[in-house]
């Protein structure tokens, strides 16, 4: 019984991890580039749900809240593109990487500014319940969480394969300016993954909310986040998940039959286990560069 | 505007190419000699602190502004220093030779860890390199009879030829101990800079295919930058962690690589000058910022610091990716060309993305 | 005698045959032309040679030693030097430092000497940079010397390339397109140089090229492939006039017309 209750939470967490490694993995397959804020995202996509949902703040309805969230959020990612990334056009991967970094640092702040550095929680439906099927205390949250991460990862995925947005933002990064040549208008095209990429991470925020309470530092989780991805193989929707899975679901067991201090280290070995012996994760695409 | 007539091969070899150069960083030495005549003791330790980071920064340059890897992991190799200079000592070394073995291990320990990491690119390098750092918080815990564990240690009395160097007793002697050391890092540095090795380094950062064409083994030169960069960081994070007075498995955290990272980037990346700009905007941006939510009456509000040090790194990269020196590199031709500087000259070419996945 | 001997040598991209069953041998002091259309996989063979891809099948030996045995950086160590169809230089760095990168693998100075700068390092660069000299007053590059090559107009890079290559003194140049992007004037400098080089510095040249023009007047031997696949062996003018390399290029309409049309583009 005791697995399966650690089981199930693993895969809750672990389904934050991949809903916030989707995050990486959208705009890294759109623009090559890693969107180290994600995390980030996310953090203030709960805020911005518990600013709209909290009785304290604003106190609307939870499930009216929810499309505004993914709206604002949306808007912000798309926003964010317009005024900054933009202007990282055709620049390399790394000075983006630097850039997100440092975004992170910024709406880490202004979250402080809004919300306070004191944990808050979430007034969530989702966070009431429990329920027990046969000894296994099944809460809520982590089953909502888990569907709801099942769904989301389904519909992107379907997303890329078969509609034509999808299809332009995997051309898109490429080759830019054949893309270009194609007619696809890529500028915009880069502004819609990225709202995108902002609405996953609100809905990776409001899951996160319903888990439990919520502060500034949550955004660290996209750490974990990175591992999930790198696990998965950087590019792949479904990989991202999986290794958001196989994260979440290593933590609870290395901290119940690790002894203390070496359950931390669970996670980030495997990341450097994988980076050294599959540096492209499960679904490798990368090739030496033509000259 | 100066012309340089080239006579003999030797002035491009040496560290200053003439004698205008040469006086305007005497005059810079001897002002940094005479600093403590200058300025009271906060301000000395200040001004220590700038020198520091600039140690540090100058192995994070090494690797990211010399050779273009990207890590997001120095802070673990300067707790790496930190450490083993402390256990040096314990084990009744005399500082200084203490304090070198640290750097030297630590650089040794660093082109190890380098190696499995060299076939990785770009961000996954990045991403190796911060859970190095994240992994190397639970490991100081683990390693507790060496590290303190989280207790951590209190830095021990450090003695140069007799002389007690404490930054409370003598802030002098500390400000000293920190000049002679990014004097001597830097010397290595510009000495990389005209050799062999220092020029495989700037070909694998601009051109890894070619770079083997000319006979550069990439993986070796990889692992050598990595080396060397850990070393210089772990002398820098021995001269933090003492300086410090007392640090444990939280002083060296991984945003201290990040802000490492940060502050070369805004000082210039590939410039031995841009880690020392880097440094002073690190050190001082702290204490501006008190300074000003002082005057402006109100108290002082968590985590200003970082937001506006990201905020100050987005605009540098947006509008000046060279960073601070970049930005004096051109003003100086500007000066110099006065009328005659066009408006394009420093235009960026623009460059398109082109994918190195194949699917 | 034969400097660089290529037999039977195979390479495949997944199902795509790239250079099938070629077999070629260039002789010292000679200059060989590959020419063909695009795709026809004459950079392949350089990149082979190059060791950045391995040949399925066959052998590759230069001066009677194995190069497929040898590492891509190891390549150079043997005196074979390269420049790159789509230009391949230290973007960052000056002319001159890119040259001495060219004399990395004359490097005899250990990490020590190099850090500390002693002992051999200074006298090492000095040699280089004598060396480097010689080659910039070669090519004529002296008010690109302290340039960043990122400012640099294409056809200057085009020559920059060149005087990498040369100043690891090689006895065998690959070039990749020379000529390729360059305007008329600039084609024709490019052309004394490769009489130059082979002439002055002994050097043999393998080189890739489009211009006939070029290859008519400066190669020995031309050697015609298509999808990577021998067409015809010869004299330029041989080469030009076979049957299967006008096809291969223009088509079997062309061939009546194409009888004063030598010594154009192709």
């Amino acid at each position: 019984m005791e697995f399966f209750q650690l089981l199930l939470s693993g895969l809750a967490n672990g389904s934050v991890y991949g809903l916030v490694a989707l995050g990486f993995v959208l705009i890294y397959k759109a623009t090559e580039a890693v969107n180290f804020a994600q995390g980030d995202f996310m953090m203030l996509g709960a805020f911005v749900m518990v600013g709209l949902v909290n009785p304290e703040y604003l106190g609307i309805n939870f499930w009216l809240a929810v499309p505004l969230a993914l709206l604002i959020m949306g808007a912000l990612g798309y926003l964010l593109d317009l005024t900054v990334l933009r202007f990282m056009f055709g620049q390399n991967q790394t000075a983006v990487v630097i850039l997100t970094i440092a975004l992170g640092f910024v709406i880490r702040f202004v979250a402080g500014l809004i919300w306070g550095h004191e944990p808050l929680s979430l007034y969530s439906p989702l966070a009431l319940g429990d329920f027990r099927v046969g000894g296994v205390v099944l809460s809520l949250a982590d089953v909502s969480v888990i569907v709801v991460t099942l769904l989301t990862t389904l519909f992107l995925w379907q997303f890329f394969q078969r509609t034509k947005l999808g299809l332009a933002m995997q051309a898109a990064s490429q080759n830019q300016m054949a893309a270009y040549y194609m007619g696809i208008p890529v500028k915009r095209v880069q502004g819609a993954v990225w709202a995108l990429a902002g609405i996953v991470a609100a809905v990776a925020g409001i899951l996160y909310a319903s888990k439990g309470t919520l502060d500034i530092s949550a955004g660290f989780i996209g750490i974990k986040a990175f591992a999930a991805a790198v696990i998965g193989g950087f590019g792949s929707l479904p990989g991202a998940l999986m290794g958001g899975l196989i994260v979440g679901v290593i933590e609870p067991f290395a901290s119940r039959y690790l002894p203390s201090g070496y359950s931390q280290l669970a996670a980030y070995s495997l990341l450097i286990v994988v980076l050294v012996f599959r540096p492209h994760g499960l679904f490798a695409q990368v090739r030496t560069k033509k000259v | 505007m100066r012309f340089h007539f080239k006579t003999t091969y030797d002035q491009d070899i040496r560290l200053f190419p003439d004698r205008w150069t040469l006086s305007v960083y005497a005059v810079l030495l001897v002002l940094m000699l005479v600093m403590p005549w200058l300025i009271n003791d906060f301000y000395l330790g200040e001004m220590t602190n700038v020198l520091i980071w600039a140690v540090a920064g100058l192995g994070l340059m090494m690797l990211t502004g010399q050779t273009g890897q990207v890590s997001l992991g120095h802070s673990a190799f300067m707790a790496m220093g930190a450490y083993l200079s402390v256990n040096f000592m314990a084990m009744g070394l005399p500082f200084l030779l203490s304090f070198a073995l640290a750097g030297i291990v630590t650089g040794l320990i660093g082109a190890i860890i380098a190696l499995p990491a060299l076939k990785l690119h770009g961000v996954y390098l990045a991403i190796f390199t911060l859970a190095l750092a994240i992994l190397a918080d639970d490991l100081i815990v683990i390693l507790a009879p060496w590290t303190g564990g989280v207790g951590g240690y209190f830095a021990p009395p450090i003695y140069i030829a007799g002389v007690e160097v404490n930054r409370w007793v003598n802030p002098w002697a500390w400000y000293y101990l920190a000049l002679g050391t990014v004097l001597v890092v830097t010397l290595l540095y510009q000495n990389l800079l005209r050799s062999p090795l220092g020029r495989a380094f700037a070909a694998v950062r601009d051109s890894e295919i070619s770079a083997q064409a000319m006979g550069v083994d990439v993986a070796r030169t990889k692992t050598i930058a990595f080396g060397i960069s850990c070393a210089f960081a772990g002398l820098g994070g021995a001269l933090m962690g003492l300086f410090a007075g007392a640090f444990n498995n939280e002083t060296f955290n991984f945003l201290i690589s990040i802000q490492l990272l940060m502050m070369i980037i805004i000082g210039g990346l590939g410039f031995v000058h841009g880690a020392f700009l880097g440094a002073v905007i690190v050190a001082f941006l702290p204490q501006f910022l008190s300074i000003l939510t002082d005057t402006m009456g109100s108290s002082s509000i968590p985590g200003l610091e970082a937001g506006i040090f990201g905020a100050i790194l987005i605009a540098f990269i947006l509008f000046e990716p060279m960073g601070l020196y970049g930005r004096w590199l051109k003003v100086r031709t500007w000066l110099e060309l006065f009328p005659f500087a066009r408006r394009d000259m420093f235009k960026r070419q623009k460059s398109y993305l082109k994918t190195e996945r194949l699917r | 005698m034969s400097l660089l001997e290529l037999k039977n040598v195979t390479l495949k991209f997944g199902g795509v045959t790239a250079v099938n069953n070629l077999s070629l041998s260039v002789n010292e002091g000679e200059v060989f032309a590959l020419v063909g259309p695009n795709g026809a996989g004459k950079s392949t063979v350089f990149n082979m040679i190059s060791r950045f891809y391995r040949p399925f099948r066959g052998s590759i030996t230069f001066d009677g030693q194995d190069l497929l045995k040898q590492k891509p950086h190891q390549v150079s160590s043997h005196g074979i030097a390269r420049t790159f169809q789509n230009i391949e230089l230290f973007e960052r760095a000056t002319v001159l430092q890119n040259l001495l990168v060219g004399r990395h693998r004359h490097r005899k100075t250990m990490l020590l000497e190099e850090i500390l700068f002693i002992g051999r390092a200074r006298a090492q660069e000095r040699e280089s940079r004598h060396a480097v000299e010689e080659v910039i007053d070669f090519l004529d590059l002296q008010p690109y010397r302290d340039k960043h090559i990122a400012g640099l107009p294409y056809g200057v890079r085009k020559v920059v390339e060149l005087a990498r290559a040369l100043a690891t003194r090689p006895r065998l140049l690959l070039l990749d397109e020379p000529a390729s992007g360059l305007s008329v004037e600039e084609t024709q400098d490019m052309r004394w140089w490769i009489e130059d080089i082979r002439r002055q510095m002994g050097c043999t040249v393998l080189m890739v090229e489009h211009d006939m023009g070029l290859v008519g007047k400066v190669s020995d031997r031309v050697l015609a492939l298509a999808d990577g696949a021998e067409l015809a062996q010869g004299t330029p003018a041989e080469v030009q006039s076979h049957p299967a390399v006008i096809e291969a290029y223009l088509g079997t309409s062309a061939i009546s017309k194409t009888a004063n049309s030598q010594g154009e583009r192709v």
